[in-house]
């Protein structure tokens, strides 16, 4: 284990769908919060020592959005940031504000109110390059078609390795209370739904959902002190390759690469491949699964649809790979989505995953990407 | 201080100016480039990449970061975009400090830039997205408006007068002078800013900062490394930062108590109980004049309404005894929101360090602070330096 870790003393959810007229976002937000505080049993005004947000301008409606986090979070008056990026990225602000030793107990929340932007696709062209990539006006998820059709050229998975991560996915989040997105489908429903961007197709792609969510770290001394028997992160990392899709590794992205070989190393991880009984792995598009688990180590190259074949990633399999529904099943949640993974991996490794529980998961890992255009993602180790 | 201690190795900034020809990415490059030229590294010397701008809707790019990224050297790195409106550009170093301080990292390469040309015709319209979407935007808000209610309010709790503000412009936009990287530097008289045309009664164009398009950068080193680098490291011994209520209508403005929340936190880790005293030299948060006042009482630097009154004796001179934006400031150097915080964290390094060349200041320094302000009067963030 590792010589610097971090306690997960309390997490707090707040689902709502696919959508959610009956809630603002601030509601969201204080209704994760306060969940995450009573789990963690603490005072949100006095016991916690920093606060860490994670959202994005355009996604929010807003400019300069962190003004709008403070009352709800309990946060006023108190030190708060954002982190414009995946809620995974705001834990690892978080993790390194507490290895500091300057303070002892730090929340990190992210949520998604992606029923309110009406135009997504719109909005992601606002995330293109203005001068190399946007004057082609093309729809953003073309990125995706190629970057698959690159994967199943080069790699040694196929098309209908990839379907079978989405009816796994789909299938598995029927047991998440989460899994808005869950459906009994089998391998034809996928490889028969409408062609979006050839090789992908609908069933390929994750839809959006709303949510707010919120964890709570403390030092390893305060959770001591407080005598609780926490889920510990152990390893964090995260990194962002070239902005210009053109100096990507299409194949094996370098973020996840980057961020993997940076978490064990911390975690004093030496064989991945048999280091965990559960993973929660980016699956905003279904071959995006096979291509995370190689590229961070989980199979070998080439392998990972062989492998799912054979069932060694449903649940009760050797290693469970989103059992939870992941993003196909549960939905893209914006930059929430990184957060959602690493409660999904807390809930199994508290033995709280009720109707999905992986037996005797000791250690878990949670990956995120921040999606289209990005080359951006992290990595999350925990243990108990 | 943390688990390390993290120092200062290095500072690069780039020319303000109202419309850049580079991109953001560019101007990232070259303040990032000196930065690192300035400690003798390369980007193989640096760990982790920190990085800040504010909202995106001035250049429209949405996740700026991401845009960002390989400008700033974030190429195949643990990198990061903090934000906290335009308390970002001190809040950035604070966020390298605790990179470097947590073990994780020896060294931080933390870049802040801004393009807010690219907002046709004027960035002002960007800021209307700032307020409520219900209570506020359909009043047509722009941020004019609510300092002229803040400066208003602080003028009369103290009774303070425009002539005694505007020397604040006065002696910043004179600084300015020496900078090379200033936008406005100007002699301008205190008749001349109240003569300036009225903007939101009572600001007058030349109580505000300019827009404009930059960058800076700070290289960060923990201790175990920084005589690698430099035999004159400028120490991070206090950081503090803190968000004040959205609700910024149901507060009185007179008295910012976030920057005193976040100077009280960075005193305290700097183990300073006398700020008046052990404070030499500050960088106030200057995009108004009033507001470089006002951030020297929420810094404890003076009494409440004190601040015009050491101005007005020249104690904020730069042969004064506490100097204050020798750099020339926002007022002066200009605003390129996220990169002028990191622009007064540059000053003080080589203020600290005695490369200030003809803005060095008189008296000597060894503790130096500087302070950024954000939001909807809404965010403190405070640093402390010491040599």
């Amino acid at each position: 284990m590792a010589k610097n870790k971090v306690a997960l003393i309390g997490y707090g959810i707040a689902s709502y769908g696919a959508l959610s007229p009956e809630v603002s976002y601030k509601e969201m937000m204080y209704e994760a919060c306060s969940r995450a505080y009573q789990m963690a049993g603490i005072n949100p005004r006095k016991e916690v020592d920093s606060f860490v947000t994670c959202s994005e301008d355009f996604d929010e409606g807003t400019s300069i959005f962190d003004e709008y986090v403070p009352d709800q979070m309990g946060a006023m008056l108190r030190p708060t940031q954002t982190i414009a990026g995946d809620g995974l990225q705001g834990v690892a602000a978080a993790v390194m504000q507490i290895l500091t030793g300057r303070f002892e107990v730090v929340v990190v929340e992210a949520h998604s109110k992606a029923s309110n932007i009406t135009d997504h696709i719109g909005l992601l062209h606002f995330a293109a390059d203005p001068v190399f990539t946007r004057p082609l006006l093309a729809h953003p998820y073309f990125l995706a078609g190629l970057e698959m059709r690159c994967f199943v050229s080069i790699s040694g998975n196929t098309v209908i390795d990839a379907a079978r991560v989405a009816m796994k996915n789909k299938n598995n989040a029927l047991k998440n209370p989460l899994g808005v997105h869950g459906a009994k489908i089998d391998l034809e429903d996928v490889l028969m739904s409408e062609p979006t961007f050839e090789p992908l197709k609908k069933l390929d792609q994750a839809n959006p959902a709303d949510l707010g969510l919120c964890v709570v770290l403390a030092s390893e001394e305060r959770a001591r002190k407080m005598g609780l028997s926490p889920v510990w992160i152990t390893g964090m990392g995260w990194c962002t390759d070239s902005y210009q899709p053109e100096r990507r590794d299409w194949c094996w992205p370098a973020y996840a690469k980057i961020a993997s070989e940076m978490a064990y190393r911390q975690a004093g991880i030496q064989q991945p491949g048999k280091a965990f009984q559960l993973a929660e792995i980016d699956d905003t598009f279904s071959y995006k699964e096979l291509q995370h688990l190689e590229t961070i180590g989980l199979a070998r190259v080439g392998e990972a649809g062989e492998k799912l074949e054979e069932g060694a990633f449903d649940l009760g399999g050797e290693l469970a790979v989103n059992p939870s529904g992941g993003s196909l099943g549960c939905g893209w949640m914006l930059d929430a989505t990184g957060l959602f993974r690493l409660i999904e991996v807390a809930k199994q490794l508290r033995g709280e995953a009720n109707g999905y529980q992986v037996k005797d998961a000791r250690a878990g890992i949670a990956q995120s990407w921040r999606g289209i255009p990005t080359a951006t993602g992290a990595v999350c180790v925990l243990e108990v | 201080m943390g688990l390390k201690r993290v120092a200062i190795v290095g500072a690069g900034i780039t020319k303000f100016m109202r419309r850049a020809q580079e991109t953001g990415r560019e101007l990232s490059y070259y303040a990032a480039k000196m930065a690192l030229d300035n400690a003798g590294m390369s980007l193989d010397n640096v760990d982790c990449v920190a990085e800040s701008t504010a909202p995106d809707a001035f250049d429209g790019v949405h996740m700026n970061g991401e845009y960002l990224s390989d400008g700033s050297g974030g190429w195949r790195k643990p990198y990061l975009r903090s934000y906290v409106g335009g308390g970002s550009g001190v809040f950035v170093v604070n966020h390298g400090w605790y990179q470097v301080a947590s073990g994780l990292f020896d060294t931080c390469l933390v870049v802040a830039s801004e393009k807010m040309s690219s907002c046709h015709p004027h960035p002002q319209g960007a800021f209307l997205n700032i307020f409520d979407q219900f209570i506020e935007r359909p009043l047509g808000c722009n941020l004019l408006w609510i300092f002229a209610l803040e400066m208003n309010r602080y003028m009369t709790v103290h009774n303070i007068s425009h002539e005694q503000i505007a020397l604040v412009s006065v002696k910043n936009k004179k600084n300015a002078l020496d900078n090379p990287a200033a936008q406005i530097p100007e002699k301008v008289t205190v008749q001349d800013v109240l003569n300036s045309e009225v903007l939101a009664w009572p600001v007058h164009r030349l109580d505000i900062s300019p827009t404009s398009d930059g960058a800076a950068a700070v290289v960060l080193a923990s201790e175990d490394v920084v005589h690698k680098y430099t035999d004159k490291p400028v120490w991070i011994d206090g950081v503090g930062w803190s968000l004040d209520t959205t609700y910024w209508t149901n507060k009185d403005l007179y008295y910012p108590r976030y920057v005193e929340k976040a100077a009280i936190m960075a005193y305290k880790m700097a183990g300073i109980t006398d700020p008046r005293r052990e404070i030499h030299i500050a960088e106030p948060y200057d995009p108004f004049d009033y507001k470089e006042l006002h951030h020297m009482e929420g810094l404890l630097l003076c009494d409440k309404g004190e601040a015009p009154k050491i101005t007005e004796k020249g104690i904020t001179q730069r042969d004064g005894s506490m100097p204050t934006c020798p750099s020339g400031g926002l007022l002066g150097v200009g605003n390129p929101i996220a990169a002028s915080g990191v622009m007064k964290v540059c000053e003080m390094f080589w203020q600290l360090r005695g490369e200030a060349g003809a803005r060095q200041v008189t008296r000597e320094c060894k503790t130096a602070l500087a302070q950024a302000w954000g939001d909807l009067m809404q965010v403190g963030t405070v640093i402390v330096l010491r040599k």
